[in-house]
């Protein structure tokens, strides 16, 4: 809408521009819901179609907040339930969660803490790693550095996609890692879903059987631990960005009084 | 009007300059000093005796930042060689006590591997100085050689260097490099396990790597470093003219287009110094892995034989020589044109046939070409990092072309008779500022 | 005319220029200081050896009347005797031989600032290293077994220090003090742990 701005008096003049504005602020807010569920991870369309369910999971993203102390408790909550049993963080202590994680020492003694285990201790899991490698192929691996070698997105899509097939010796498959040998070990809490194929790539997941989370919750789970395995992968993460701050500010009055000195200096030089 | 009591500093205008080879002898600690050893001689030799160029640009801070980089490595290295433990069962888990339990240890492993990246940054934009303003011809074609001495010295620095996490990146890596020695006519393989120290890259390895990262090739670093200063500071400093300062001296016997380095260039360092750590400090502080350019992600899991990462790429500033190694179909020619694609700098002084230095004063296909080659290295790059398929091999191949034909085609290029040059003007062009 | 450079300025412009050279060197120091924090701080313990620092615990009931056993505690060895009454009893009338009687230059927390050197009778609980060069004393406990006036106490066999059963240093011993004692609690009557107390973990 190209307003030539000499021919028109300053007050229609004003009035376009609002009017512009606010379609403007409108498109942008009916353009940003309809791209909700890309900008805010996975579930799909929830009201619209559940056919789509799981189409874009190739663009689904972890969307977690290290900072967020809230989250990394359930999170650690989660892995001591689900996921300790077979994997270890052998590079974190106790101690050192429940110093960074605001977890006070007896509710890390009585909840996280395994029984015999001092805080003091590595997070190490109690399944013998032969017997691991019997029943699964492989030795579940330590998770302490998985978010920073895959990636914390890798992570959720791997939680999010898992889906049934007899095919597997455990009955599972999953669309991030292929043939992966973990059993859907979180399907109490999601339920089972199958997967629908078309032309060799996912069209939809379809929920086969309930699990005692809702859709919504799982994911929220899932952010959960994956946000958790995020702050074990670099537990100095939140420090490093603070003091970062204080430098670059140093920095900047630093320099800028250098460049002051040198103006100077240099007018000498013609 | 206040009456002036002279001090150092103040010169009355069109006076000639203090005597600054013979200084005045000084008493307490300076004087019993300066008896023993040449402490204000070498002041005022290399500093605010030392002449260089008045119309020094951005393209000359990357010098000094070198330097500082250097001695940023020197010394987060020395203080990670405290906790780091070399051998098989030990670096990777050492990595991650120093990441986690040390105190500040994350912070100094960082500075150190995002220092590695900013030496390449600022040795690559220091080297392409030399090819906009010709630094590399004639008086100045040992120190160019000097330069690319520790340009290979750097380059086997921080291969070593990324070997001892012992991440599967590291892992894969050293298998891949050392391999290519393999390709070497007849002693190729013993070569390889010589090397190796093992049939394959193992503690072996690992070790005498740590042993030259740490102790052999520093000290190398260091006396080339001191070598090419040395070297600088016989011909003095070119400049973006290419116009040689020394040959027009005034009266008091200095250059007329130079200014003392010291207080006019230590002053403009202090600000470069200052741009350079922000940039650097943003990125230790906020992006350390710069989404895995300057830590690959599968270097966080530890080295497994067994399994080689998806992608195996070397780190980024070996990128464009890797990219010209899987141009070529054949592995030992692949190897060879790789080596050449670093070699060739060394010829430069002599393939350049052109009178004129700077590019500010050459012709259309001189700077033609200079562009082309400069788009080459950073689109070779780029495909380095990718997986070597379809479109990206053809454009490596494209590249690699242009990339040999700014060498190789130089003789002929270069010649005035094929690309007219400018008249360079007798004195440096320098606006105030 | 020198065309090129080092036209003098007038005073007020010089110092502008000390000003600024003064203020960016002192901006840079301070910045050199900060820069200097990490690498300092990274020789302080690391999170491992305070891991590993953390205190012992020792269960004393298990102690026989009359002997000791060796604990550790941060790369320290720990002396705990359990005494008998008639050892306890050897601890006075002595106080002429003893450099340090009331423990006055020795190194123990206020509650083992008497002449047990301990918070009860029964456990002596000491650094069992020799306050001269380091070595570590050995026990003779048997009054009389170093001499007819020997009450009971400790031999060190690297210089000939000797020491009472509080610890206390007998004249004419090369160490100067007595043996020092870590600070210690009994959480219960059976447990005692090394290395925290009332104040906190040391």
């Amino acid at each position: 809408m190209r307003i030539n701005r000499s021919r028109v008096p300053k007050g229609r003049f004003l009035l376009a521009v609002i009017i512009e504005c606010v379609l403007a602020t409108g498109a942008a807010a009916v353009f940003s819901t309809v791209h909700a569920e890309e900008a805010g991870g996975a579930g799909g369309k929830e009201e619209g179609g559940k056919a789509a369910w799981g189409a874009d999971w190739k663009s689904w993203r972890a969307k977690t907040d290290v900072a967020d102390t809230a989250s990394l408790q359930r999170g650690a909550r989660n892995f001591a339930n689900y996921c300790l049993g077979c994997h270890s963080l052998k590079y974190e202590r106790w101690s050192r969660l429940g110093k960074d994680l605001d977890i006070p020492e007896d509710i890390l003694a009585k909840n996280l803490l395994p029984p015999g285990d001092k805080p003091a201790n590595y997070i190490l899991t109690s399944m013998p790693a032969a017997d691991a490698e019997t029943w699964f192929g492989k030795t579940p691996p330590d998770l302490s550095l998985m978010a920073r070698a895959r990636g914390k997105d890798y992570l959720f899509r791997l939680f999010m996609t898992y889906y049934s097939d007899p095919t597997r010796p455990t009955g599972a498959n999953n669309l991030q890692l292929p043939a992966i040998a973990m059993p859907a070990v979180l399907s109490e809490l999601e339920g089972v879903k199958r997967a629908v194929f078309k032309d060799g790539e996912l069209d939809h997941f379809e929920q086969v059987a309930p699990g005692r989370l809702t859709r919504a919750e799982y994911e929220g789970f899932v952010r959960d631990t994956v946000n958790f395995l995020d702050y074990v992968g670099e537990p100095t993460q939140a420090a490093r960005r603070s003091l970062g701050v204080w430098v670059v500010l140093f920095l900047l009055v630093f320099t800028w009084l250098a460049w002051l000195m040198k103006r100077e200096f240099w007018k000498d030089v013609h | 009007m206040a009456a002036k009591t002279p001090s150092p500093e103040v010169r009355a205008p069109g006076a000639p300059l203090p005597d600054t080879v013979n200084p005045l002898p000084r008493k307490g600690f300076m004087g019993w000093l300066n008896k023993r050893m040449p402490v204000d001689e070498f002041i005022a030799n290399q500093l605010t005796g030392y002449y260089a160029p008045k119309n020094f640009n951005i393209w000359y801070f990357f010098g000094s930042l070198a330097l500082l980089v250097l001695v940023m490595q020197l010394l987060t290295g020395i203080f990670l060689t405290m906790f780091y433990k070399p051998g098989e069962l030990t670096s990777f888990d050492s990595v991650e006590f120093i990441m986690r339990e040390v105190n500040s240890g994350w912070l100094i492993r960082y500075l150190h591997s995002t220092g590695a990246s900013a030496f390449f940054i600022v040795v690559y934009l220091h080297m392409f100085r030399a090819l906009l303003y010709g630094s590399y011809k004639a008086p100045r074609e040992l120190l160019w050689i000097l330069g690319m001495v520790v340009y290979l010295a750097l380059m086997a620095e921080a291969f070593m260097g990324y070997v001892l996490p012992w991440g599967n990146m590291s892992f894969w890596g050293a298998q891949v490099i050392v391999n290519l020695f393999g390709t070497i006519p007849a002693i190729g393989p013993p070569l390889v396990e010589w090397i190796r120290g093992d049939y394959g890259i193992a503690d072996a390895t690992l070790n005498r790597f740590f042993s030259l990262h740490v102790v052999a090739i520093p000290l190398a670093l260091l006396l080339l470093v001191m070598l090419h200063l040395v070297a600088l500071r016989r011909t003095g400093s070119n400049n973006p003219d290419g116009i040689e300062i020394k040959e027009k001296l005034g009266a008091d016997g200095k250059p007329l287009d130079g200014i003392p380095f010291h207080p006019y260039y230590t002053v403009k360092d202090v600000v470069g110094v200052g741009v350079f750590l922000m940039l650097f400090s943003i990125i230790v502080f906020f992006v350390p892995t710069l989404g895995g350019l300057f830590l690959e992600g599968p270097n966080f899991e530890p080295a497994n034989p067994m399994s080689t990462p998806e992608h195996i790429a070397p780190v980024w500033y070996f990128t464009p020589f890797y990219a010209i190694l899987r141009a070529v179909p054949d592995q030992r020619t692949g190897a060879l044109l790789m080596g050449i694609a670093v070699l060739s700098f060394l010829l430069l002084p002599w393939l350049d046939r052109s009178p004129v230095k700077s590019m500010r004063y050459r012709g259309p296909i001189s700077r033609i070409m200079l562009a082309l080659f400069a788009v080459s290295f950073v689109a070779l790059g780029y495909l380095g990092l990718q997986p070597a398929e379809g479109l990206y091999v053809i454009l490596a191949r494209i590249f690699s072309v242009i990339y040999f034909a700014y060498f190789w085609l130089m003789p002929i290029y270069s010649r005035p008779s094929v690309d007219p040059v400018k008249a360079v003007p007798e004195r440096v062009v320098f606006n105030a500022h | 005319m020198a065309e090129n450079v080092v036209v003098a300025d007038d005073g007020v412009d010089q110092s502008r220029r000390k000003f600024l050279t003064n203020a960016t060197i002192a901006t840079g120091a301070v910045g050199a200081v900060f820069v200097a924090v990490p690498f300092v701080e990274s020789w302080a313990p690391s999170e491992r050896a305070r891991a590993l620092g953390a205190p012992t615990e020792v269960d004393v009931s298990k102690i026989d009347p009359g002997q000791m056993t060796i604990a550790t505690w941060r790369r320290q060895p720990i002396y705990i005797v359990r005494r008998t009454p008639d050892m306890v009893q050897h601890l006075e009338g002595h106080d002429g031989d003893l450099k340090d009687p009331k423990s006055d230059s020795s190194d123990q927390p206020d509650y083992a600032k008497n002449i047990l050197r301990a918070r009860n009778a029964e456990y002596l609980v000491l650094i069992g290293t020799c306050t001269h060069l380091g070595c570590l004393p050995k026990q003779r406990f048997a009054a009389g077994e170093l001499g007819p006036s020997w009450p009971g106490g400790f031999f060190c066999p690297c210089h000939g220090s000797r020491f009472d059963l509080a610890g206390r240093v007998f004249n004419g011993s090369p160490a100067s003090v007595n043996l020092r004692v870590p600070r210690y609690e009994y959480p219960n009557d059976k447990l005692l742990r090394v290395g925290a107390d009332e104040k906190g973990v040391a």
